[in-house]
């Protein structure tokens, strides 16, 4: 229908044009049209009209993973209103439609298709698992959609019609190493996460890290989704004595694993072993509890409690629209750059088309972050400062290290794979 | 030649003329492409549907793992479209070019052997029957011979869902672990994601899905269809009658499980993917939902409840994404309660007589609702006018 409407909108401003002229020669040039015209800016029928343009937003509301996708839900509509309020993306007033992928990969494909469409979005912020990210890529690349995806993941992909907007496996994990190794001295490494391809892809690239630095790795362990029995592992890095526990355990899984390392007699903050996580931010330690993690450390892209103008902002906006009870942890931030970038980029173009969106977007730069300053690389992932936080009693991280430089983002790590 | 008359009731040949109509003309007419995509992946599920209706509300069977061979099904035809799409020119970035994507992510150098027959489509189509077929008899064969049945086998199915999930998950190199097969493209070259093909798979699936109705309603018909209704009524007295009970309950168990693993192959192509989250415990509970809100005893019932259960599934979640399970809940209570038998008891207690008497001018039956005494449920009362043994 909304195709129908466009046409006929067109067909008119056409017909007025020829009637001031009378030129049949008008006829070819009758895209003669004011600046700005939803037919220049949109010319593959998108979902844009004179003010208004259409995203989509695609995360788990319902589900087991609702508790980690609502954050990022709430970043990009928080980063929506703030455009909106600030006239929009080419003049036209963002809206979106909201669908819930249910916790369930084929629903979230089957909701992506009903975005691009149905619904003929601009583009879509939205999934959180590799797994619903691996289902609905297809989707994107048949109807060439554009994704802003927000989770750091394992890498070993570079979709034309995917933003990565958080880390892939090596921004995170070669400086964290790095750091522990020469900071605190470590020697020998136990690796431990739940199993599927973001931890062990993780856990591979951190092996090699590992052994090319000439430390050794004493102990590598998988357990299901959704485990909560590590005794039997918590033993076994007791005999091994390892100087660092790796831990890359997802979702509810945390909750059991660091209750019952405390319980076990591993005081983290004695840092014998200590323990270094990419998988726990804020929002993970909410259900962990921060007395039960405190002392262990994190390396991810951002804290909630970065010291920066950017971020003050950032949080008590926030605040402000969501609630003071809220923890923002590294992916909602990360979700918060889609909408961002996605009008940098459609800024750049001058253009809502996807194709002219995806050549924009490389070289984008956004120095309101509130990491800090964020620049979109060739390859689709950001470069962006890897940091190290330690995990605080009252839930936050404290910042004890940031890399100098921004870290490149390397998909496709040469010697990793 | 089988008589058609012999098996098809003139009320069968009119709902499968008339669901035949819905199908092929209504809904093609009606739907965009994208509507009637999903409309075509409701209908694998109602493979599975018609499979429990055979199983459980005929036979008393209930198995709470078709997912198990919706999956096996499924999973047959994704290695077949995985393994086309995984040319070496395809996959040159990887470390080991021309094995699918997620081997290489696993670090596995070369194509294990249970994968290789999968490159030729007349295996594939095979082992999309015989490998559920196979495994439905083994879980048959142990189970029945045994006399186990009822709750312990509900039981036993549930775990074999969850067994074979754990599996899936945990050998991620050779299955694809939670992500499942992604990224299907092409079948013999031909593209199954553009806007042609998936007509031409929407119809395939629709006269598949008529095949087996006219197949089920042959085995319901016959003498293995009344045997079946009495052994879930009175199965020792069938069993005293001298039948071997167990061989006709592995009979229908491998029947049902060949239908799920057509629906799941057929979901494959229309879909793009196949993933563990279709074998496990709760898709497994789902698709008896969907034959409970259908009518168990129905399997006209069944296709209808599939796709009323999904429909509501997808417009619910779209117009409240974060509401729309407690709607979708309501409406399994209000079966539940209001309407037991599903929608086919709710067309048996009030549409069938009126259409009996309309079109096939047949005088109402008094005291029962006019239906085949076969479709009585089990646990409503004898009728009185049966004689006392």
């Amino acid at each position: 229908m909304r195709r129908l409407k466009d046409l006929i909108e067109h067909r008119l401003s056409r017909r007025s044009v020829l009637t001031g002229t009378a030129a049949a020669a008008m006829l070819v040039t009758a895209g003669a049209i004011a600046p700005g015209h939803a037919d220049d800016v949109n010319t593959t029928g998108l979902a844009v009209t004179e003010d208004t343009v259409k995203v989509g937003i695609l995360h788990s509301v319902t589900g087991t993973m609702a508790i980690s996708e609502t954050g990022s839900v709430q970043a990009e509509k928080l980063a929506i209103e703030q455009i909106n309020a600030m006239g929009g993306v080419l003049g036209r007033k963002i809206e979106y439609i909201q669908e819930d992928g249910g916790s369930d990969w084929p629903t979230f494909a089957e909701k992506a298709k009903k975005l691009l469409v149905s619904d003929k979005v601009a583009a879509v912020f939205g999934c959180w698992t590799s797994a619903s990210r691996k289902a609905v890529l297809p989707v994107f690349e048949q109807y060439n959609g554009m994704l802003y995806y927000p989770t750091f993941y394992e890498g070993l992909e570079q979709s034309p019609n995917v933003i990565y907007t958080g880390q892939e496996a090596t921004q995170q994990i070669l400086a964290g190493i790095d750091w522990v190794a020469k900071e605190k001295g470590a020697k020998s490494f136990y690796l431990l996460g739940s199993d599927y391809i973001w931890p062990r892809t993780s856990n591979k690239i951190a092996r090699k890290h590992i052994e090319k630095l000439g430390m050794k790795v004493v102990g590598e362990e998988y357990y299901p989704l959704g485990h909560t029995q590590f005794n039997s592992v918590i033993n076994k890095i007791k005999l091994k004595k390892p100087d660092v526990i790796y831990a890359i355990v997802v979702g509810g899984s945390n909750v059991a694993f660091y209750k019952q390392l405390k319980a076990a007699g591993i005081d983290m903050t004695k840092e014998k072993p200590v323990l270094l996580t990419i998988s726990v931010t804020e929002d993970e330690i909410r259900g962990i509890g921060g007395e039960n993690i405190e002392g262990a450390y994190a390396a991810m892209k951002y804290f909630q409690s970065l010291d920066n103008e950017n971020n003050k902002e950032f949080v008590s906006a926030f605040k402000e629209m969501w609630g003071d009870e809220i923890v923002i942890g590294d992916v909602t931030q990360a979700a918060y750059l889609g909408p961002w970038l996605w009008k940098a980029a459609v800024e750049k173009a001058g253009s809502f088309d996807i194709d002219k969106v995806r050549l924009a977007s490389p070289g984008i730069e956004l120095t309101t972050a509130p990491e800090g300053y964020v620049r979109v690389h060739e390859n689709h992932h950001l470069w962006s400062k890897t940091r190290i936080g330690l995990a605080k009693p009252d839930g936050q991280y404290e910042l004890v290290y940031e890399t100098a430089d921004l870290m490149e983002p390397d998909p496709f790590p040469e010697g990793y794979q | 030649m089988i008589n058609l008359k012999s098996f098809m009731a003139r009320q069968d040949v009119l709902a499968l003329l008339i669901l035949a109509a819905l199908l092929f003309v209504v809904m093609p007419m009606s739907m965009d492409i994208f509507r009637l995509n999903l409309i075509g992946k409701y209908l694998t599920y109602a493979f599975v549907a018609i499979g429990l209706v055979l199983c459980w509300g005929k036979g008393g069977i209930l198995s709470l793992g078709q997912g198990v061979f919706f999956g096996l099904g499924g999973y047959c035809m994704a290695m077949y479209l995985k393994l086309e799409s995984s040319t070496p020119e395809a996959t040159a970035i990887q470390s080991t070019p021309g094995i699918p994507d997620f081997m290489d992510w696993n670090q596995i150098t070369e194509l294990p052997w249970f994968w290789e027959p999968f490159n030729s489509l007349t295996f594939t189509l095979v082992a999309i029957l015989v490998v559920p077929a196979l495994f439905a008899f083994i879980i048959g064969a142990a189970m029945f011979k045994r006399r186990v049945g009822g709750v312990y086998f509900a039981i036993i199915t549930q775990a074999i869902a969850a067994i074979l999930t754990i599996l899936i998950i945990g050998q991620q190199g050779y299955t694809g672990g939670v992500n499942g097969i992604t990224d299907l493209r092409t079948l013999k070259g031909w593209d199954i994601r553009s806007d042609d093909a998936k007509y031409v798979l929407y119809f395939l699936n629709g006269a598949l899905l008529l095949g087996v109705l006219v197949l089920c309603q042959f085995v319901l018909k016959s003498k293995l269809g009344r045997l079946l209704v009495a052994l879930r009524d009175k199965e020792d007295r069938v069993r005293f009658s001298g039948y071997d009970v167990a061989n006709f309950k592995i009979f229908v168990f491998c029947f049902a499980a060949v239908l799920s693993a057509i629906g799941g192959a057929m979901f494959t192509l229309q879909v793009g993917f196949m993933s563990p989250s279709f074998v496990g415990i709760v898709p497994s509970i789902e698709m008896v939902i969907f034959c409970a809100v259908g009518g168990r005893l129905s399997i006209f019932g069944a296709v209808y409840g599939t796709l009323l259960v999904n429909w509501a599934k997808t417009t619910f979640s779209e117009t409240f994404p974060e509401l729309w399970l407690f709607g979708l809940g309501a409406l399994f209570i209000a079966v539940v309660l209001v309407f037991p038998n599903g929608l086919s008891g709710l067309y048996r207690s009030y549409l069938a007589p009126h259409v009996d008497r309309w079109i096939f001018r047949k005088p109402p039956e008094g005291g029962s609702s006019g239906a085949d005494p076969l479709d009585t449920p089990a646990f409503e009362p004898e009728p009185a006018a049966r004689p006392a043994e």
